[in-house]
């Protein structure tokens, strides 16, 4: 690595054209939305800054907090069911042989390449009131009905629009979220240490509970924080899978700009979010921190 | 004599309750896609019951003149954003990678911000923005999707960024001194030493650069102009309004780019590691 003094014109023709338009296209735009979370609607079209904590005390009413609630339990129940889902997948990539892996590996990144959109809409067509699962009890309930059984008519089940939907529908959205740090964790540890705890007459559960899940701490924790975090600011899957009562942040704030035109309190709403994410990744980045340490006796 | 194949203590995936696990895993990822796929081939509008093959999804999707004007949108979109995302990304890696200057941890976090920002962040973030630097909403085709590109390779460029990072830390910085003792100067040097080792990774980071571009909803929701209309735009309209065969086909031709496209990237990605 060199001294940028040394060659200042070649450090500046490499990193001048990035900064500018990192500087131009995502701080100015960053810093005008935290300026407007401060401002005030004047008039029709006119917000005044006027360094007001009005918005973000709005954040504070009832409504808002429900909302608010609401996405952190519903991104929560999301981000346990993807660890409690994605943890065998990933141990099982990191003891498969190479060419399994290869292949692990892609059958969970395709879906992940895919269009959220095309991934949501494959969901609906699958769970809706004459979707895939619905018409195939229906025909279960058919045949028993023929045998001569007392089933009454047949309900198809509620599946889409309300919370559960949005739950699978998260999970199927950020299951790949998980598995890669888990498996990137996973792949590191020492495998002596596993073989070594089995040796001395620990089960797998017990070798997985007492050996692998603390060794991986810092893996599941990154995991967490980047499956919860997505979770957390999804906007598409909420909207299309979820009734009108399960409305996230995100849909929150996109009312803000689009519908009820209250620029300075989404502003402030955005803000939020996005210093709940800050917050997150700097727990995780200390955690990982302090887990190298460790890790480096 | 043990009845039970042998199996190696740690070779999990061949327990039986794994390979359940697995499968179960991998009928919940993929059930909802092929049924998607099956379905435009369905000779029926209810998407419901098989009722023969047929292509004519695909030939209305076609005729569709604004999901053709979206899907070619996109196309566009995506083909630049991935031009100037892997050009910024290069250069950013490059400058990161070889320079020691001062603040460079903390501009090196900032610049990964547009990473784990959440996506609707942005999208209010480039809204404003645009709304306030009075950006014009009625250029001519093809100029009316700057605002989309510009927006795009914001977020796309710090993923190129990453991955040719990654590729650069097997280059042999004795490589390049050998050059430049043989009389290249400089940028001769970067051309023809340091570019061709990075390829792998100019690869691998243009064709994610591509697919983010192309799967972006919520940014593009925000950043576009009325009248601008990209292809999950479009999905999206069309899926808050009715579920037809007609999506199916079109979303058919979008898997099949993707997926042409991550197996070329994991193929250039592969060839970065076995080399190192």
């Amino acid at each position: 690595m060199q001294d940028w003094r040394e060659d200042k014109t070649f450090f500046g023709a490499a990193i001048a054209l990035p900064v500018i338009w990192f500087m131009i296209f995502f701080v100015v735009p960053m810093a005008i939305v935290w300026a407007y979370s401060v401002g005030e609607n004047v008039g029709a079209v006119d917000i005044a800054i006027t360094g007001t904590f009005a918005n973000y005390a709005k954040a504070f009413s009832p409504e808002v907090l429900k909302v608010m609630g609401d996405s952190v339990v519903l991104a929560f129940i999301t981000t346990i069911i993807c660890l409690v889902v994605a943890f065998p997948v990933a141990l099982a990539m990191t003891f498969a042989d190479e060419k399994q892996k290869m292949w692990l590996l892609l059958l969970v990144m395709l879906p992940f390449w895919t269009n959220l959109l095309i991934r949501t809409y494959a969901l609906i067509a699958v769970m809706r009131t004459s979707g895939v699962i619905n018409s195939g009890l229906e025909g279960v309930h058919g045949l028993l009905a023929l045998t001569g059984l007392p089933m009454g008519t047949f309900e198809p089940l509620p599946l889409l629009y309300n919370k559960f939907a949005v739950v699978v529908g998260l999970v199927y959205v950020h299951l790949p979220f998980m598995v890669l740090p888990l498996y990137a964790a996973l792949d590191r540890l020492d495998k002596s240490l596993i073989e070594a705890s089995l040796d001395l007459g620990a089960g797998h559960l017990e070798t997985i509970r007492r050996i692998i899940v603390p060794l991986a701490a810092p893996g599941i924790a990154a995991g967490l924080v980047i499956t919860f975090i997505p979770a957390l600011g999804a906007y598409l899957t909420p909207d299309l899978l979820g009734g009108p009562d399960d409305l996230m942040i995100a849909s929150l704030i996109e009312r803000q700009f689009k519908r009820a035109n209250d620029w300075p309190f989404g502003a402030a709403l955005s803000f939020i979010l996005m210093y709940i994410t800050l917050i997150f990744f700097a727990i995780r980045a200390f955690m990982e921190r302090k887990g190298g340490k460790v890790g480096a006796h | 004599m043990a009845r039970k194949v042998a199996r190696a203590p740690l070779d999990y995936l061949n327990m039986p309750a794994m390979k359940a696990w697995l499968a179960g895993v991998f009928i919940f990822l993929y059930t909802p896609l092929m049924i998607l796929i099956l379905f435009s081939f369905n000779d029926s509008k209810a998407n419901i019951v098989w009722k023969g093959f047929t292509l004519k999804w695909y030939v209305k999707a076609f005729e569709n003149t604004q999901l053709r004007e979206a899907l070619l949108n996109s196309l566009l979109i995506a083909g630049v954003c991935t031009i100037v995302s892997v050009v910024l990304g290069a250069l950013m890696a490059f400058a990161f990678w070889r320079f020691k200057f001062p603040f460079k941890g903390p501009l090196e976090s900032g610049m990964s911000l547009p990473i784990v920002v959440p996506e609707i962040c942005f999208g209010v973030a480039v809204l404003l923005f645009f709304a306030k630097i009075g950006f014009p909403n009625d250029l001519p085709y093809p100029f009316n999707l700057t605002q989309i590109i510009l927006a795009h390779v914001t977020f796309a460029f710090p993923f190129v960024a990453i991955v040719v990072r990654a590729r650069l830390e097997s280059f042999n910085p004795e490589l390049e001194a050998a050059a430049l003792d043989l009389g290249a100067s400089r940028y001769q040097a970067f051309r023809d030493v340091i570019v061709p080792h990075m390829k792998p990774g100019l690869i691998a980071g243009g064709l994610l650069a591509f697919t983010l571009s192309l799967d972006d909803f919520v940014i593009t929701f925000f950043a576009s102009g009325p009248g601008t209309i990209t292809f999950p735009v479009k999905v999206y309209s069309m899926v808050r309004f009715s579920v037809t065969p007609e999506v199916n086909a079109a979303s058919t031709i979008i898997i099949l780019i993707t997926v042409i496209a991550t197996v070329l990237a994991l193929r250039a990605q592969a060839a970065t590691t076995k080399e190192s």
